[in-house]
């Protein structure tokens, strides 16, 4: 393993337009990250803070009204933001795969599991039908499905929500990826099968040394899966660090607050607690930093000036004026 | 499947038995078709001989059993007007009208299916409102209108199509066209709604993002689901179309079934508009029907369903 991130994010944005151009929506704000292969980062936030909109910048394949509107992007050495479309798609889903969030809604009805397994294989390799087709077979044993063979020839209408994610899995590794995105991969599913597919996740990272994003706002995942973790508040990674740092001595109130609000085992009883207020309209933030509406210990300061990048300890950054002085 | 096929079989016979009461009893509401038939001041007597001889002067109950029964054995009875077998005059021009409703379906998907496809795929684009306003056009300009302007440039003015008759591929242009045009927007529309839905589905996302060439990700995983609901309206349409073809085959002097039935309504021939009515009637469920059955080919979660 070497030292030189895989994937670097230097300052991206990507910034929605509406139609008549009057208001811009930033999804993404002048988002910092880097990721070495076999490292796994966790993204928590919650809904709309852009974790999505992250992830689709990253594979390029943005809504029309979005657009990377500054900063850098970098894969393998290589510029991804200077990629032609062309380039782009030849590089997604084969070095770069994502899984997305719906298991039920993300294969096509109408072809067979085989077939929608073996594409990536067929597009990217050229390889003929017999052998893509031998690949897809192992993808699915890789995957844990039992009777591959028979499993192949069905519908996706045919399998559980915990097979299926199985197998948009199996399609992600297909052309074995360098990176993987999951956007929240395990939300749809029940306890149990949650717990074994983020073991197959794992597993499939070890194997194969793959560097996963992964998309979260279950705070438990993140703990048990991710060497760091990136913390989005409006569009804005407001605190990152290694897993244990951010778990233990965090800096941002919004992170504590998070941490705060996962519920305990044999604490006895006591009330949940929850932050308070709703997370900011990202069309119309409030001046200064964004959470400084919710926040408990905001300063005068918060009001007035958005807070800038503090690095609070090597690989531990934050961005609050609490953490800057 | 098969199980599938015979349930749907069911609804369909019991669909056809609930329509010939339905026109049978209709029919008989338009008044008494002797008065139409007798010469001016015919006696009460020769009235009375003739509704004997037509069968009129029996209980609806035994005409309608009597009726049925013909049917089940294939026959239609005969017109009272031109006192042939209505099922000779029926076939007759069922062949005139099947070729237009063909023709003129052939024209609406090549026109409609393409267009609603690019319409989508360029959304909000130049394109997508020359689109919209085809199918303004197309849905609010009525066919007879339609016809009377082709009528007025092609024959008229060109002379280079014959306006009216049959007979030679010429003579199905622009009947052909008028009946069609109304459908082509119909088809593009839901093409294009269809496409759009699709085009924003998962499981198109993920095709993206398996690095498909964005002509695949369209016609494969897009289109072959976008073109579920397109095929149900054409299959539906296709019988609608030999209905609704009595204006333009008024206008273009075609000989269909439109006519007959026009015919049959101002005579009173109860055999022909039972017989017609009940044909038409056939015709949308057994299309109806194969198109219940082409969807379950086509999609696999219908097939399996019980």
């Amino acid at each position: 393993m070497t030292d030189a991130p895989l994937l670097e994010l230097d300052k991206l944005s990507t910034h929605f337009v509406t139609a008549r151009g009057t208001r811009v929506v930033k999804a993404v704000d002048e988002v910092s990250l880097s990721l070495r292969a076999g490292e796994t980062l966790g993204v928590v936030g919650e809904s709309g803070s852009g974790k999505t909109t992250l992830a689709l910048s990253i594979m390029r394949l943005l809504p029309t009204a979005a657009r990377i509107v500054g900063g850098g992007l970098r894969f393998a050495g290589e510029d991804l933001l200077a990629k032609s479309p062309s380039e782009m798609r030849h590089i997604r889903g084969k070095r770069i795969a994502m899984i997305l969030q719906d298991p039920m809604a993300s294969l096509n009805p109408l072809f067979t599991v085989g077939d929608q397994v073996a594409e990536p294989v067929r597009v990217h390799e050229h390889t003929g039908r017999r052998s893509a087709r031998d690949r897809a077979r192992s993808l699915l044993k890789a995957v844990k499905i039992p009777a591959p063979e028979q499993r192949l020839r069905e519908y996706p209408h045919q399998m559980s929500g915990g097979m299926r994610q199985r197998i948009v899995g199996a399609i992600a590794m297909a052309c074995e990826p360098r990176v993987l995105i999951a956007d929240e991969p395990t939300t749809s599913l029940d306890v149990t099968i949650q717990a074994q597919y983020l073991k197959l996740l794992r597993d499939l990272q070890r194997e194969h040394g793959l560097a996963l994003i992964f998309i979260t706002h279950n705070l438990g995942i993140v703990a048990r899966m991710c060497d760091s973790v990136a913390v989005m508040y409006a569009g804005r990674v407001i605190e990152a660090g290694p897993v244990r740092t951010i778990f233990n001595a965090p800096v941002h109130p919004y992170t504590q607050a998070l941490i705060e609000s996962i519920p305990r085992l044999g604490g006895g009883p006591s009330r949940l607690t929850a932050i308070d207020g709703q997370p900011p309209d990202l069309a119309s933030l409030p001046a200064g930093c964004s959470f400084q509406p919710r926040c408990p210990r905001a300063l005068d300061r918060c009001r007035e000036e958005a807070p800038g990048i503090t690095t609070v300890a090597p690989g531990h950054t934050a961005r609050c004026w609490l953490a800057a002085k | 499947m098969k199980r599938f096929v015979l349930r749907r079989l069911g609804y369909a016979v019991l669909t056809l038995i609930l329509l010939s009461l339905t026109i049978f009893l209709f029919v008989r509401v338009t008044g008494d078709p002797t008065v139409l038939l007798v010469e001016p001041g015919a006696s009460r007597a020769d009235i009375e001989a003739l509704r004997q001889d037509l069968g009129l002067d029996r209980s609806l109950v035994v005409q309608y059993v009597g009726f049925v029964k013909d049917v089940i054995r294939g026959d239609f009875g005969r017109s009272f007007y031109y006192r042939t077998p209505v099922l000779e005059l029926y076939l007759s021009r069922l062949p005139n009208s099947l070729l237009l409703a063909a023709a003129a379906m052939a024209f609406s998907l090549l026109i409609g299916i393409p267009s609603g496809i690019i319409a989508a795929v360029r959304v909000n684009g130049w394109w997508d409102s020359a689109g919209k306003i085809f199918a303004l056009l197309g849905l609010s300009m009525p066919s007879f209108w339609v016809g009377l302007l082709l009528i007025l440039f092609f024959s008229v003015y060109l002379g280079w199509l014959p306006s009216s008759g049959s007979g030679t591929v010429w003579h199905v242009l622009m009947p052909a066209f008028a009946l069609g045009w109304y459908f082509a927007a119909a088809h593009m529309r839901l093409t294009r709604s269809s496409m759009l839905e699709v085009l924003g589905s998962e499981y198109v996302k993920l095709a993206r993002l398996k690095g498909l060439p964005e002509a695949l990700v369209i016609s494969k995983h897009a289109f072959k689901n976008a073109l579920i609901p397109v095929m149900t309206l054409a299959g539906i349409n296709l019988v609608l179309m030999v209905n609704v073809a009595i204006v333009v085959e008024t206008v273009f002097a075609w000989p269909g079934i439109g006519r007959l039935i026009y015919e049959g309504i101002s005579f009173r021939d109860f055999p022909v508009v039972q017989a017609t009515v009940l044909m038409n009637g056939s015709m949308v469920v057994i299309v109806s029907l194969m198109v219940d059955i082409l969807y379950a080919v086509v999609d696999p979660r219908i097939r399996y369903e019980r």
